[in-house]
């Protein structure tokens, strides 16, 4: 077992769902409630990399953020360090990958909240802050929450993105999936067996918490 | 502290109202649907921006289009009750209530829930409750901002007829205690006459008429106006004077009016309530048989809500009009469909109304 690449597409994953939380609330109210132009192009844009083959995407951001690009080249003056081929490229590589997963539910949850209820709660004297913290939220938590869940177990598995934009170096962009690939590779079947069984367990282990949690908490709310 | 709202606006909803509302006003604004009562509702809570006018609350501006004030809803402090509750669904009763208080107080909260008599739901959450429990609580939230106006919008439309009539009894007796202006937004006139002392029926955005909802009903200004407030008896007709005094010519028949603005040879609408019309007695002479009187016959008889509408035809030219009568009127003289009566149009009870462009083309 590989823990260094387990620890990894943890971390990786764990950083995308947050930065992904943040985003995707942005984006799901934002497209739930305002009417804007583009609106149409922005859904298509976010709904992209669901249809779009991981290796075109990985293609595209080697070819758009690698050093020889311009944002590339930027990004490497000011931080000192590659976007391509760094975990740091690897958590926007998943960011953009995961968005529809995270967005998704969080939009149709969002949607879901009649509008006469937000405007109830502003005529309650509700500032919009506390209107999100006090009603938005709770309503849309199963959303939310489904949305994370979703980007953080479509992040721990991605494979195709991930070998094109961060490749394989030990510690830095070995993810568990290339690792495993890795193994399948040099005929290590033990070791691929192992990761193999060990990754199903966590994933079911990680679902069947999330739902029990998820259950008593709507319970609760009912 | 009266509430003043001059609304200009033609996108996206034409809206042109002058109203005032004082304290202890109950104003009703009727019209049928798309008339733009609730986006008129929704400007006077701040949901809603109007491209031009003005709004101000005790002196002090709400919207002011030309000065680019616009408070938020936050800011108003107003009690606004939703067509469809708009109760927060995860909270109890209690925390819906509680939620709307600037500082929290369990005392107030139940206190007004004894006022909309629901005490005992306290931890109930919305989805369990009747539609009538559902508004009491919406009304209860309503008041538990200490509002500086209470805006009602067809708080009753989602209730069924029974519990409607109970909840109206108990908003009329809660009005009467409310020393601020409240604004209902209706479709249902029994309900705006029940509950409101002003009245003003919009129509495309447009304030037609306003006034005393019973004035309105009687006397509305013009033929929309009378059929937005669901006149049935609206006739053209054409005033002569005869011998000093002035008459109605309609179809064949010749009414007498009481004195008017109007010159002979003037092509008017008229209209009379149904409640107005006079059944000559057949058991007894009575002295309505010299007003007016005209022969019908009965051509349908309905019980509605506890009185007969009556709907006739001139037996002159068979024009339909229509007449309420109390039960026992209809079986002391026992009135059946394709008897022949006899019945009076009261002069002071005929109302004259300009004829519009529109009106005189349609003939």
């Amino acid at each position: 077992m590989d823990w260094s690449a387990f620890f990894l597409s943890l971390l990786l994953s764990l950083v995308t769902v947050m930065i992904l939380l943040v985003l995707g609330l942005l984006i799901a109210r934002l497209m739930a409630w305002k009417r804007f132009l583009g609106k149409g192009v922005m859904e298509a844009l976010i709904t992209l990399p669901l249809v779009l083959p991981p290796t075109v995407l990985g293609y595209f951001f080697l070819r758009f953020l690698g050093r020889e690009s311009m944002v590339g080249d930027w990004f490497e003056s000011w931080f000192h360090e590659p976007l391509v081929f760094s975990f740091t490229g690897l958590v926007l590589a998943s960011v953009i990958y995961s968005l529809p997963f995270a967005v998704q539910p969080m939009l149709r949850s969002f949607e879901s909240i009649p509008q006469s209820i937000r405007e109830a709660a502003w005529c309650c004297g509700l500032s919009y802050w506390q209107t999100f913290l006090r009603i938005e939220l709770p309503l849309a938590l199963k959303g939310v929450l489904t949305g994370c869940v979703l980007s953080f177990a479509h992040t721990m598995g991605e494979f195709g993105i991930v070998l094109m934009v961060g490749g394989n170096i030990p510690g830095e962009t070995r993810t568990i999936s290339i690792a495993l690939f890795d193994k399948v590779q040099t005929f290590d079947e033990n070791a691929a067996d192992s990761m193999a069984f060990f990754m199903l367990l966590f994933s079911l282990g990680l679902l069947i918490l999330i739902n029990l949690i998820g259950d008593r908490h709507f319970q609760r709310l009912k | 502290m009266a509430l003043e709202v001059v609304i200009k606006q033609f996108e996206p909803i034409k809206i042109d109202v002058d109203l005032s509302c004082q304290e202890s006003d109950v104003l009703a604004i009727v019209g049928p649907s798309g008339s733009g009562k609730t986006t008129l509702l929704r400007c006077i809570a701040g949901l809603h921006k109007p491209k031009n006018g003005v709004i101000s609350f005790a002196g002090k501006y709400w919207f002011d289009g030309k000065k680019r004030i616009h408070l938020l809803p936050q800011q108003r402090q107003i009690g606004f009750v939703f067509q469809d509750f708009a109760l927060f669904p995860h909270l109890t009763v209690l925390d819906n209530i509680q939620l709307a208080m600037p500082v929290s107080n369990k005392a107030r909260a139940h206190q007004l829930l004894a006022r909309v008599h629901l005490t005992g739901l306290e931890n109930r959450k919305p989805e369990t409750l009747s539609g009538g429990q559902k508004q009491r609580v919406a009304l209860a939230r309503a008041l538990s901002i200490d509002p500086q106006i209470l805006l009602l919008d067809e708080p009753f439309s989602a209730v069924d007829q029974v519990t409607r009539r109970k909840l109206r009894l108990e908003m009329l007796q809660l009005t009467r205690q409310l020393a601020v202006p409240i604004i209902l937004v209706t479709h249902d006139l029994d309900e705006a006459c029940l509950l409101a002392n002003k009245m003003i029926v919009l129509h495309k955005g447009v304030a037609l008429q306003s006034g005393k909802p019973q004035e309105i009903l009687k006397k509305p200004a013009n033929a929309t106006v009378a059929r937005l407030v669901d006149v049935k008896n609206l006739f053209h007709g054409t005033v002569i004077k005869y011998d000093g005094m002035s008459f109605l010519q309609w179809e064949a028949e010749t009414l007498r009016l009481p004195e008017n603005q109007f010159k002979p040879g003037t092509r008017v609408n008229w209209c009379i309530r149904s409640a107005d019309i006079l059944l000559h007695s057949r058991i007894r002479p009575s002295g309505g048989v010299k007003e007016n009187p005209l022969t019908v016959t009965i051509k349908e008889l309905m019980l509605v809500g506890g009185v007969f509408n009556l709907m006739v035809s001139l037996s002159s030219s068979q024009v339909l009009l229509y007449m309420d009568l109390p039960p026992h009127v209809v079986e002391r003289n026992h009135l059946k469909i394709g008897e022949t009566i006899n019945i009076s149009i009261p002069e002071r009870a005929i109302h004259l109304m300009p004829m519009t462009i529109t009106d005189l083309a349609g003939g």
